[in-house]
């Protein structure tokens, strides 16, 4: 079941992500980041909740990204704040795989 | 359920703001006063060299709490408040309005003041320093575009705000007493770096020099370096270091030794008094010996450990220094308080204002500086805390995966 509100963007290849390597993707003025956990794709939003940042040129470790300024860490899987200084959470975006594309379902631009 | 003790802090700032939301976090249900002689609640310091300065966020945004998320966590804030004495027989404090409070537990997290320039003419209206928001706020009213400002230390605090200023149109120049900036914390190939970087976007850096004095006529309209040169300036900031705030735990009788002693759990030598942050001597396990670090990092993670500490539930504090620093459009941040090593290692593109440079010391990391490379620093903290030996060739070759060295 998908939601009518959410649309789809290809936004990076499988290969282009890894498992210590986010990537940093844009749809519209949305700044969303892609990760690779146990062989499946994740994507969160990539800007900081505590401060300007971009998670994904942060540090991985036991399914926790680590913001390269303050070091809040997030849940990769569900975007959750977990340690200060952030108290706010990353916001979780659905994805699919088709053949190599990764795809992430936003919210459709409002006309 | 209810608890009926009183939990007291004194300094609303980086590391009190951190005491106050432990107690709440952690469950504590009796009564929680946190008092400030600032009129602003708990705010965040970094943005105040920066973002604030540049005039591009606002007072409210670098509060931890906005005032409504202060009030359903039920904390008491008294604001423009100072505590001139504790009484620790009594439990009670004293404010400069006269008030007494008793407390059950008593955290102190005073911080620390500027440093002030001994010369003549340092108390003219335009001689500013920068610690607090009303700092940065007159520096912000008091620049014009092409203003010439004049910024005493070639520290982290005159490097930043020289940043700043040149960005808000000023012309800045920065004297410094040493021979290099910046000189207390890096190698004098960073020094070296900084000064390239900050002469390449337009700041006039002057080393190995002062100010004599400063002049005007009712307000600051020059300054006069030794030999009697002066320079034509209407702004100046001075970043010479701080003091830590002790005097307050100094009269109540607690250990102070370069600071408010405390322990890995940031207890004093009162059992019911802790302190926090830039105020406190603290020991590291890690680095072997006892430190007072002024940093963001110790004043969130230490004001944890004391609000946790004010409950018995502490664990004992102890991680690697870690600092940054953001100037024009390099991110500086820092790991471990080195002071000799053996040999160094640079990651990256020095030119490109983008590597970091490991120190090393019986073939493990013993600290690091980045430019434009968190990332790599970030695993170099971690290979660090787990003492992993690594080889400065290994760190150099730009094939090899940092992550790599952590999983070996």
């Amino acid at each position: 079941m998908t939601d009518a509100n959410i649309e789809f963007h290809a936004v990076a290849t499988t290969a282009e992500v890894t498992e210590d390597e986010p990537k940093a993707v844009s749809i519209g003025r949305m700044d969303i980041g892609i990760y690779k956990l146990d062989g499946e794709f994740y994507a969160i939003d990539d800007i900081c909740t505590h401060a300007y940042a971009c998670m994904t040129d942060g540090y991985i470790d036991d399914g926790q990204i680590e913001c390269p300024l303050h070091g809040a860490c997030f849940d990769i899987k569900t975007g959750k704040a977990l340690t200060a200084p952030a108290t706010i959470d990353l916001r979780p975006y659905e994805i699919k795989v088709e053949g190599d594309q990764i795809m992430v379902g936003v919210p459709k631009a409002e006309d | 359920m209810s608890d009926d003790r009183t939990f007291v802090i004194i300094g609303a700032s980086q590391a009190g703001g951190w005491v106050a939301q432990t107690l709440r976090n952690e469950g504590f249900e009796g009564k929680v006063i946190l008092i400030g002689e600032e009129p602003y609640l708990p705010y965040e310091r970094p943005p105040l060299s920066k973002a604030a300065l540049l005039g591009e966020v606002t007072v409210d945004s670098t509060y931890f709490w906005q005032a409504d998320a202060l009030k359903e966590a039920d904390i008491e804030v008294r604001l423009n408040t100072r505590v001139t004495a504790i009484d620790r027989d009594a439990k009670e404090i004293e404010t400069d309005g006269g008030e007494r409070i008793t407390y059950d537990k008593l955290a102190i997290t005073t911080g620390a003041r500027v440093r002030k320039l001994p010369i003549e003419g340092a108390d003219l209206p335009g001689v500013f320093y920068l610690r607090t928001m009303e700092d940065t706020l007159a520096i912000r009213e008091a620049v014009k575009d092409g203003t010439t400002a004049m910024i005493v230390g070639g520290g982290w605090i005159g490097l930043e705000c020289a940043a700043t200023l040149t960005k808000l149109g000023c012309k800045s120049i920065v004297v410094e007493a040493a021979d290099r900036l910046c000189g207390r914390a890096v190698t004098p190939e960073i020094s070296d770096w900084m000064l390239n970087f900050h002469t390449g976007h337009d700041v006039d850096v002057r080393l190995s020099t002062g100010i004599e004095k400063f002049e005007g006529d009712g307000k600051l309209e020059r300054a006069v370096l030794p030999g009697g040169d002066s320079i034509d300036c209407s702004i100046a900031v001075v970043g010479i270091g701080v003091i830590p705030n002790v005097e307050l735990a100094q009269d109540a009788g607690l250990d102070i030794d370069n600071g408010i002693v405390v322990d890995e759990r940031a207890c004093t030598s009162d059992p019911v008094i802790v302190a926090a942050g830039d105020v406190t001597n603290h020991p590291n396990d890690l680095l072997g010996r006892r430190i007072r670090l002024e940093s963001y990092e110790n004043a969130q993670n230490q004001g944890i450990t004391a609000g946790k500490a004010m409950l018995g539930t502490a664990e004992p504090y102890s991680e690697i220094p870690w600092f940054w620093s953001d100037q024009f459009d390099a991110n500086l941040q820092m790991i471990g308080l080195p002071q000799d090593w053996d040999e160094t290692a640079t990651r990256g593109d020095v030119a490109a204002n983008e590597f970091v440079t490991f120190y090393l010391k019986d073939g493990v990391i013993d600290g690091a500086i980045s430019v434009n490379n968190p990332r790599d620093l970030r695993v170099g903290k971690r290979l660090m805390q787990g003492k992993k030996p690594v080889s400065a060739a290994e760190l150099e070759d730009p094939e090899t995966k940092m992550q790599a060295l952590l999983k070996r």
